[in-house]
């Protein structure tokens, strides 16, 4: 078992650990304070064609593997930085690229890309199904060479910052149904227009981290039958298809959040003197950090599997929902032994500490809570009785 | 610098540039001394691209970018040193030189100027590029000796690099401001550390890279024989390694109103005043 990185590999790595290091502490602060979009950072990372590093060659992106993707994201969140505002264009596309039209493909890959054009909107949770995607009310109803989609989305990020919508809508009523996870569909919507045209209208939520979530509310949105992808009715399949990527994307964050709490903890222990020593020469200030890294290293070694997994075509459900979980709990843990570590600084914005905790906090609960992750180990993994 | 004026149009057209560009140890790390060989402890230090080698890279990648033509990257170090290289060619330098022996290890600056020259001339280039001086060492002496073996000019502290026609012009930093100094090509510049703010390795770049040429050299190869390099072929020898005097302390003038008065009589004594 060879757990090395390869040089490639080392080399990503270290290119985005240097093109984080021109965004330090301070910008994300002041994004933080100003509740901003980080435009400079998303443009200096798409500019080096890191968001691109997913799509296909042919495609013009990198064609790297999920392996790549996860370190460039792990890389983002270990700089003090915070992927989440900009790890959905590398890859809500994969929807696309899987399940989309050449022609479709064509028309979208290229520029998404080269960056001119943001696919980083994903519109699935609504306020009445919240984690039963598959009882989603936003119809979408066919007309002619047109589909008609009515409905409300919550929750849904980068709406104001990204020129098209993935959107998860029923074409089918969930009553006329047999097979319940059918009658959901998947369009691509130029936003931009949808919203010039006012028949979407984004609402800010505001909420405890610089996150840049909306809700929105779609009258009436009239698009081209071509921007359905695949096939009717079969979108929640393609949704579900997505998932494994986003945990291991998302268990990287966490990592990356992981080592950065790690590191601030252990130098603030090694550096802070009370008592006439270290404080971490303290048991109670030391073993909380020390618990808090292995739990990250663990969580690395089950993402790296699932990664693993998924670039060699193979299954790897449970280990990327595990990674998510693992890695999601581990950063928690290391975020409050960190601030334990930094006392009364830890709640002090200058240190950067309570901001990141923020951060990965989210990561307990979306993209997917991790109860449902549980409920999908205990049903589906291990075969126990479904509690739902 | 094989490459003569002769035989070039008088505009030029490109500008093939080669950079020396050295590995050192991480910033991170405190650079120890190896006492018994009394030379900078490598093996098994985390290490990376000269940042001020960085620059120098940065600097010829934007003269190629201006004027046309290739940057090659050079090196002398040891067989590891091919990921700083990679770094350089990730951020757009088209081919890189490694020359590694262990019969080099121990060379002086001398030594270290004649393997740089000698890989140096196996190609053609117009221009050498290097650091001021290097940021683990500091010696500052490798680009003139390495100029000298060239037989061309040197342009040092160069805060600003142009090719005009035939020439190289460059904006050379000095202790009082600038001068304004130019030769003819080919000619050898150091950089000034905050020339410029290197570019980072894209991800096209780095994948870019994989599929160039890194050429590796052994002293032999490029015509050195073991009494020219090395520690055999050292003419610096280091005696002895120990820290820095410890300065003595500065005089602290406590401000009881007569601050200004006190300060105005000490600079007066020192005959500052
Ligand atoms: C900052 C932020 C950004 C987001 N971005 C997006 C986005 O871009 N696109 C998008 O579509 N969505 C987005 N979401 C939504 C996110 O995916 C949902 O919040 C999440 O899936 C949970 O849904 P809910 O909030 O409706 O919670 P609910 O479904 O109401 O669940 C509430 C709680 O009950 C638990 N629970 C429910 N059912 C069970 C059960 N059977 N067993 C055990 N526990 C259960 C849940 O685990 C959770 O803890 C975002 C959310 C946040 C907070």
């Amino acid at each position: 078992m060879d757990f090395s990185l390869t040089a490639e590999q080392r080399d990503i790595r270290e290119a985005v650990a240097e093109l984080c290091s021109r965004f330090p502490d301070a910008y994300w602060r002041g994004l933080d304070r100003q509740r901003a979009y980080p435009e400079a950072f998303v443009k200096a990372l798409t500019e080096a064609g890191w968001l691109a590093a997913l799509i296909p060659t042919e495609y013009e992106g990198a064609g790297l593997g999920i392996t790549e993707g996860a370190i460039i994201l792990e890389e983002i969140n270990h700089s003090g930085g915070n992927a989440a505002t900009a790890h959905a264009q590398m890859y809500t596309m994969g929807t696309v690229l899987k399940h989309g039209l050449d022609a479709q493909k064509r028309k979208y890959l290229p520029a998404i890309a080269r960056g001119e054009l943001r696919l980083q909107a994903f519109g699935v949770t609504e306020p009445n199904s919240g984690s039963e995607t598959t009882r989603l009310e936003t119809r979408a109803v066919r007309q002619g060479d047109r589909y008609v989609i009515n409905g409300r989305k919550i929750f849904i990020s980068r709406a104001q910052h990204s020129d098209l919508l993935l959107l998860l809508a029923r074409t089918t009523p969930y009553d006329e149904l047999s097979d319940k996870s059918r009658g959901l569909s998947v369009f691509l919507v130029d936003l931009t227009e949808a919203v010039a045209k006012g028949q979407i209208v984004i609402n800010p939520v505001e909420v405890m981290i610089n996150h840049h979530t909306t809700e929105l509310v779609i009258q009436d949105l009239e698009i081209p039958a071509e921007n359905l992808i695949g096939e009717e009715g079969l979108g929640f399949r393609y949704i579900i298809d997505g998932w494994n990527a986003e945990r291991i994307l998302v268990a990287s964050e966490a990592i990356g959040d992981g080592h950065w709490f790690v590191e601030r903890a252990s130098k603030y222990a090694s550096e802070r003197v009370v008592f006439g020593r270290p404080i971490g020469a303290n048991q109670g200030i030391q073993f909380p950090i020390s618990q808090a890294f292995a739990h990250i290293e663990a969580a690395d070694l089950m993402r790296h599997k699932a990664a693993w997994l998924f670039d060699t075509g193979q299954k790897c459900g449970f280990e990327a929902n595990s990674a998510k979980l693992l890695a999601s709990q581990a950063s928690w843990e290391a975020a409050n032994a960190c601030l334990d570590t930094h006392g009364g600084y830890g709640f002090a914005v200058d240190y950067d500490v309570e901001r990141k905790l923020r951060e990965t906090r989210l990561l307990m609960t979306a993209p997917i809570s991790n109860n449902m992750v549980l409920n999908f180990i205990g049903q589906n993994v291990l075969g126990m009785p479904r509690s739902y | 610098m094989a490459r003569h004026l002769l035989t070039r149009p008088v505009e030029w057209l490109f500008v093939n540039i080669a950079v020396c560009a050295k590995c050192v140890p991480i910033s991170a790390v405190t650079i120890e001394i190896d006492p018994t060989t009394k030379r900078v402890k490598r093996e098994g230090v985390s290490h990376e691209l000269d940042p001020a080698a960085a620059s120098a890279v940065e600097e010829a990648l934007r003269l190629v970018e201006a004027h046309g033509g290739e940057v090659t990257v050079v090196t002398m170090g040891m067989p590891n040193a091919v990921d700083e290289i990679r770094k350089a060619l990730a951020m757009g330098a088209e081919r890189g030189v490694l020359i590694s022996d262990p019969a080099l290890a121990g060379s002086d600056t001398l030594g270290t100027a004649k393997a740089l020259a000698a890989a140096i001339k196996k190609g053609q280039y117009d221009m050498v590029i290097c650091a001021t001086e290097s940021t683990d060492t500091y010696s500052g002496l490798v680009p003139g000796q390495l100029a000298e073996l060239l037989g061309v000019a040197a342009l040092t502290f160069a805060k600003k690099v142009k090719v005009e026609g035939s020439k190289a012009v460059v904006r050379r930093q000095t202790d009082f401001g600038y001068q304004v100094v130019e030769a003819e090509l080919p000619v050898l510049i150091t950089v000034s550390s905050g020339i410029n703010e290197p570019r980072y390795p894209s991800l096209k770049g780095i994948m870019g890279a994989k599929r160039k040429e890194i050429a590796t050299y052994s002293a032999a190869d490029v015509g050195l024989s073991p009494d020219q390099v090395g520690e055999s072929g050292a003419r610096e020898k280091v005696l002895t390694v120990g820290k820095p005097p410890t300065r003595a302390q500065g005089t602290v003038v406590t401000d009881e109103g007569d601050g200004g008065v006190k300060i105005a009589d000490f600079l007066a004594s020192l005959k500052v005043l």
